[in-house]
């Protein structure tokens, strides 16, 4: 019997492998060609150039893009995580409409983007509010906070309500409390949201092709780079940066938060 | 006031700003795209007399209906296949792997990268001078590039199930991972194999898991734009290509809320049925 | 020539990282038999358990069952069933549902099925709980669909792991009685854990003790509680007094011992054990088995009183003897009472209640 579970470990082992594989093997395509020295960006390989990186670091366009890009992720990850912050806290304490409430701030995730854009560009148009990083910022809030809130609720349900009781008996007011029991415990869930509500924020093209007018963000200046084949290769270098930047990242938080705790990735709790 | 009303008056405040931006930022927009997709827009001049006007057009014109059933044909295959290949990987993290936590981070990091550039990616590969053509002509397979991988639904179809891959994986392990270890014990000491375990006991626990993949991959693959402008050629063209042409090129307003209030429409009529149906079936298996 | 015993298991061994679980663990049980596996928190009853349901693989011995060796067999094609600890009611499913499980997978005819169905329900009391869900039922009402859904597979022997721990005291004393009659009522051999040494003595036909993975002492209940072989397996069942001591001689049927606090006293062998003088012995004697006089008595000592804790029906009083070092607990009636003000007693040792352990 040991024998037979274990050839069938290996043999789901072995598909899940082959399934990483399909998963990044176009990811590990833009690395590649961003050290080709070929315009095109087609096999086959032409040799090893750093040129690329050179040319992207000196694209001025793409800096501000990018920092365009940085600006509206710090805020929407800081405004998103702060209401979630508040989402959480309530709804984790038994309160009438519990259930209205979450499904209110998860309905964002059931709106396709193009449909989340088209109406925030409407509703800016009708209040003639110009188009600027601030919409998109505004546009992204209603992205992430499904996420934020997502991550924070799950932290907050894993969490022992008696702790606070334990505070307040001990002499400490609400917010005190807060401040000393509670926020200590859930802050491996907000940096996760942080992170989720960040990155969410930074990878999303389509509300900010809709919101951002002439201020561009990373992604709607990619989508625009892409249609020049001359182009592309310093936006395979722009990837690759972002891809390795995003894996450290992503691998320090998950490290650190699993000091913490013994649990799973931030995106599990979606 | 009593202290449970006051305990509920202080959540309620307490909720009011994250209320109220949902309010301004996705509940505002979108009753304002209802009310917009009953009106009609001449030139630059919004009317705003309710009509149908906008309804109307979309159905006299067949165009738009198979661009809608080609958009909800082409996200249904994508999110099936999606968890069907996924599902495996999910039991593998969740009843066999020895790391999980680090098979759920390699899953997970390929989503942290730019989705612009992933479906490029997916561009490059099938493309005229792309990985499999080279790689075929290499192996002198084929004499001149195929030219049938790329622009069309199958292409589509691909790249979404590569997109969304996390949204397939990460909610049927989680729904895995909380079937009890010793359900599939009492299966099988009530006389059940392998196989037979997994079709009465972990099929229909994980069918929570496997209904909220299917709703996460359905909904923003339905709406996606940028795979089928960048992979989907003409014969690809998603719902999404028509909305936004309905506020580029074609400037006409009411018939892109239209548009969009129909899809939101259709993909949640048909969210509710596939829940339905997949529950339905889950507890016929006894 | 008689027929192989239900049960038999022989040098069973499971190690979990080189750490020994169950060690060469062996014992037979007949057919109709209560047999209970007893032992503290961690001793390895569930890993014994288990390996016998065939969910984890020995790293050595045998099972066989009925006389055939069922060793390497799948739990599925093993004629034993289980109650889960947990009890594992599957939640998408009714109770109906739950007890059928096990016939749908044996292929049993509908009509048949309900039939057995109804019938199981009605053994545990349940008629017209069918349609229930598991998470309408109470965790008692949720023990006995686990057991039904055990018993209609018609097991030879049915595996329980503490199948009453989860319950509370008034519950799980009329399950213990509800239990013990329904396996009369079905003629199917009980392997039994538990930790609760009363509820073993109450239920079981014999019993088998373990301590760190290994079994001390299998034995029905009066032997255990009148003979236990080592002074672990004394002092898990009941409560027992014990004291070091060497033996210094040997006289007939007794061997002298030299207690420190009470002196010399002749103690009855058990069994042909040899104990050459000079060896060390723990002597050992229940509480109720000590006596006690308010005035002096042949072989008795001073006791001076340390606690009395009243128990209801009778007193548990504490005495300290010679230097005091270890204390005598001994059982006082409640027809027997103690003078107002007293402060001592004088205890003995009958040498007949007196047991001999070899340390
Ligand atoms: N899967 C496992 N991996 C590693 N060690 C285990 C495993 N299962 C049990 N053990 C260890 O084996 C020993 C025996 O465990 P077992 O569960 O059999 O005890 P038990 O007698 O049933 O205890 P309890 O009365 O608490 O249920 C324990 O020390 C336990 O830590
Ligand atoms: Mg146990």
């Amino acid at each position: 019997m040991t024998r037979a579970r274990y050839g069938k470990v290996r043999g789901a082992a072995a598909y899940a492998i082959l399934y990483l594989l399909f998963l990044y093997a176009p990811v590990l395509l833009l690395p590649l060609f961003s050290f080709n020295d070929s315009v095109f960006v087609a096999f086959p390989l032409s040799g090893l150039t750093g040129r690329w990186y050179s040319a992207m670091a000196a694209d001025e366009e793409m800096r501000i893009a990018l920092f365009n890009s940085l600006k509206v992720g710090i805020a929407a990850s800081v405004a998103s995580t702060l209401l979630g912050l508040t989402i959480a806290q309530v709804l984790t304490r038994g309160i009438p409409g519990r259930r209205l409430f979450a499904g209110f701030s998860n309905l964002p995730l059931f709106i396709p983007d193009i449909v989340l854009g088209i109406s925030l560009l409407i509703l800016m148009t009708r209040l003639a509010i110009p188009l600027s990083l601030a919409t998109v910022i505004l546009g992204h809030l209603a992205l992430c906070l499904p996420f934020a809130a997502g991550v924070l609720l799950s932290r907050f349900e894993g969490f022992d309500l008696s702790l606070e009781d334990a505070s307040r008996d001990l002499g400490e007011n609400a917010w005190m409390t807060f401040f000393r029991v509670t926020l200590p415990l859930v802050l491996p869930g907000i940096a996760a949201s942080l992170i989720l509500s960040f990155v969410v924020s930074f990878d999303d093209f389509l509300i900010a092709f809709f919101l951002c007018g002439t201020d561009t963000t990373l992604p709607v200046y990619i989508w625009g780079e892409l249609r020049f084949p001359y182009k592309l290769p310093n936006v395979l270098a722009l990837g690759s940066t972002i891809l390795l930047a995003s894996t450290i990242l992503i691998v320090c938080a998950e490290w650190l938060r699993r000091r913490g705790t013994q649990s799973q990735p931030a995106a599990v709790a979606i | 006031m009593t202290p449970a009303v006051a305990h509920a008056a202080r959540g309620y405040l307490l909720l009011t700003p994250a209320m109220a931006v949902l309010a301004f930022t996705m509940a505002a927009p979108l009753g304002l795209l209802l009310a917009y997709s009953f009106w009609t827009q001449h030139g630059l001049v919004v009317d705003t007399r309710l009509t149908l006007a906008a309804y109307a057009a979309i159905l006299s014109d067949p165009g738009f209906a198979l661009v809608f059933l080609r958009s909800l044909a082409i996200a249904a295959m994508a999110s099936l296949a999606a968890i069907v290949l996924a599902y495996p990987v999910a039991w593998f993290i969740a009843f066999r792997a020895r790391a999980k936590f680090l098979w759920l981070l390699l899953v997970t990091i390929p989503f942290w990268t730019s989705y612009l550039l992933r479906v490029f990616a997916w561009k490059v590969i099938l493309g005229y001078n792309g990985v499999i053509n080279s790689g075929l002509m290499a192996l002198h397979l084929v004499a001149t590039p195929v030219t049938f991988l790329l622009y069309n639904p199958v292409a589509v179809v691909l790249t979404l199930i590569h997109g969304y891959a996390p949204f397939a994986v990460l909610p049927i392990y989680v729904s895995l991972e909380k079937i009890d270890p010793s359900l599939l014990e009492a299966a099988a000491d009530l006389g059940d194999n392998p196989a037979k375990r997994f079709f009465r006991v972990t099929l229909p626990l994980s069918m929570s898991g496997v209904i909220a993949a299917f709703v996460l991959i359905f909904i923003p693959a339905t709406g996606d734009y940028v795979t089928p402008s960048l992979v989907g050629g003409a014969n690809g063209l998603m719902i999404a290509n028509l909305i936004q042409a309905q506020f580029g090129r074609a400037d006409n307003w009411p018939l892109g809320a239209a548009l969009a209030i129909t899809t939101i429409a259709a993909v949640s009529l048909l969210c509710v049925l596939a829940a339905t149906g997949a529950r339905r079936a889950a507890s016929r298996i006894r | 020539m008689s027929s192989p015993p239900l049960l038999e298991i022989r040098n069973l061994t499971k190690r979990f990282k080189d750490r020994p679980a169950v060690e060469n663990a062996g014992f037979t049980i007949a057919r109709g038999e209560f047999f209970s596996l007893l032992g503290p928190s961690g001793c390895g009853k569930t890993t014994l358990l288990r390996l016998v349901g065939g969910f984890i693989p020995p790293d050595d011995g045998t099972i066989f069952i009925d006389g055939e060796d069922v060793t390497t067999r799948p739990p599925e094609k093993r004629l034993v069933n289980t109650v889960f600890q947990s009890y594992a009611i599957f939640p998408h499913l009714d109770v109906a549902g739950n007890i059928a499980y096990g016939l749908r997978s044996e292929g049993v005819a509908a009509a048949e099925r309900e039939r057995r169905v109804t019938e199981a329900l009605h053994l545990i009391s349940l008629s017209g709980y069918g349609r229930r869900r598991p998470h309408e039922l109470s965790g008692g009402e949720r023990q006995r669909v686990a057991l039904a859904r055990a018993l209609v597979k018609r097991p030879k022997l049915l595996l329980l792991d503490e199948p009453l721990g989860a319950l509370d005291k008034h519950l799980r004393e009329s399950m213990q009685i509800e239990l013990r009659q329904i396996q009369r009522e079905v003629g199917i051999s009980f392997l039994f854990v538990t930790h609760d040494q009363e509820e073993a003595l109450a239920m079981s036909d014999r019993i088998a003790v373990m301590q760190h993975g290994r079994v001390l002492q299998v034995a029905d209940p009066k032997t255990l509680y009148d003979a236990p072989n080592s002074r672990a397996v004394a002092s898990f069942i009941g409560t027992m007094n014990f004291f070091h001591g060497r033996v210094i001689g040997s006289d007939g049927a007794a061997v002298v011992v030299d207690l420190p606090d009470f002196g010399r006293l002749p103690v009855p062998k058990n069994g042909g054990d040899n104990f050459a003088p000079g060896t060390m012995v723990t002597v050992a004697i229940r509480p109720e088995k000590v006596t006690l006089s308010p005035v002096p008595a042949p072989g008795s000592v001073e006791g001076r009183i340390a606690s009395i804790t009243y128990l209801g029906d009778r007193s548990q009083i504490k005495l300290a003897v010679g230097t005091g070092k270890i204390p005598v607990t001994a059982i006082l009636p409640q027809e027997q009472s103690i003078q107002p003000g007293a402060d001592a007693l004088y205890v003995s040792m009958p040498a007949v209640s007196i047991l001999l352990l070899r340390d």
